[in-house]
């Protein structure tokens, strides 16, 4: 008996063309510029793999890449358990979950350059509210000159932007617990780490893994924020790879070694993105087996 | 249709040929012997052939780069370590 119906595959279509001309097509044309040089007006000459070479000795791309992952890897370990002690915090009935959820919305809702130019603004010493207090309080603190100011002005500066996501997806895990696991962890005696051990977690465990996605991608992928606060500065101290490659792509019109660069940044996202996401969901299929199993 | 901005060159669409070849051969596969259920291999996760098909390719992308970035512009070899790594993928993850 035929168990599958094909006209399913008319309703993906429209997302299949979506992908292909947001996507497919542009990453083939990248693809292609990667093995070409370009003078403009269309003219393209071979160069085979020679900025693949370029870019994969070239120390500016090592430094860049290595301030991306520095960069990812503090913004993870600073939202995800912040985002789940917020979502904790919060009301779970009453007044104060509206309150709480448009509070936490808000920051979404500001568009990146305009979080870049509050900050930018918020962290000069001169007439910014942060930079000044700090100043006035006898901190050494100028985000324009010192590479650590810089990178804790973009990192917290990242934290109010985005923590509220992981809140946000974190509180949906919670509230969808249903309440009978709390009940049986009262008759257990269950202390509170052990109701968020082996009953809060395990249940976020999906959402999670949505979250880290999410916050890993866009870390790694930032360039509105700190371009508008450093400008990848001082010096290149908070030049990221999309910053290098806007640089090179569109400052220096080096289209070809930009082409070839992408193309590595997209294949770091992919594999660093398939481990977590194969990393985050095994675990679950695991507890799942274990509990079909027992 | 005018596609002279995506700057086509005969091995990048050969390239994609391939790609798009080893897809469809996926879905004749599975039409010819019907077995894509995950299975656990030494890697100790589920994997269907889709899931085995895009390790390999993946890997393969980055043992190219390897190739590229340690030993230099000739690649023909770490296309045969890319065939090798394909083939231990099928059959043990």
């Amino acid at each position: 008996m035929k168990s599958w119906n094909n006209k399913a595959w008319f309703l993906v279509l429209p997302v299949l063309l979506l992908v292909a001309f947001s996507a497919i097509i542009p990453l083939m044309t990248v693809v292609n510029y990667s093995v070409q040089d370009s003078f403009g007006s269309n003219e393209f000459y071979w160069v085979g793999l020679e900025w693949f070479q370029e870019v994969l000795s070239s120390e500016r791309f090592h430094n860049a890449l290595m301030r991306n992952l520095l960069f990812s890897a503090i913004i993870l370990l600073i939202e995800i358990p912040l985002g789940i002690a917020v979502a904790l915090a919060m009301p779970r009935r009453g007044w104060g979950v509206s309150v709480c959820l448009v509070l936490m919305a808000l920051p979404l809702l500001i568009p990146w350059n305009v979080v870049g130019t509050i900050w930018q603004v918020f962290a000069r010493v001169d007439i910014g509210l942060l930079g000044y207090s700090l100043t006035q309080l006898g901190f050494d603190y100028n985000y324009t000159q010192d590479t650590l100011d810089a990178w804790i002005t973009l990192i917290v500066m990242d934290v109010w932007h985005w923590t509220s996501l992981v809140v946000l997806l974190s509180y949906s895990g919670l509230v969808s617990i249903p309440p009978a696991y709390y009940q049986a962890a009262r008759i257990d005696g269950a202390s509170r780490w052990a109701v968020f051990r082996y009953i809060q977690l395990p249940k976020m465990r999906r959402v999670l893994v949505i979250a880290v996605l999410l916050r890993f991608m866009d870390s790694f992928m930032i360039y509105t924020e700190p371009f508008v606060v450093t400008g990848g500065g001082p010096g290149n101290a908070t030049t990221f790879l999309s910053i290098d490659l806007v640089q090179m792509a569109i400052g220096q019109f080096d289209l070809g070694p930009a082409a070839a660069m992408s193309l590595i940044y997209f294949l770091i996202i992919l594999l660093v993105s398939w481990v977590f996401y194969t990393v985050m969901t095994q675990q679950d299929a695991d507890a799942e087996s274990g509990r079909g199993h027992s | 249709m005018d596609l002279s901005w995506m700057a086509w060159t005969t091995p990048t669409a050969i390239f994609f040929a391939v790609i798009l070849c080893l897809v469809l051969s996926m879905w004749v596969w599975e039409l010819i012997s019907p077995g894509g259920q995950p299975r656990r291999g030494i890697l100790r996760f589920e994997t269907t052939r889709g899931d085995r098909l895009f390790v390999t390719l993946l890997g393969s992308a980055f043992i190219n780069l390897a190739w590229l970035a340690l030993v230099g512009p000739n690649l023909w070899w770490a296309l045969a370590v890319c065939g090798l790594f394909g083939v231990l993928v099928f059959v043990f993850v």
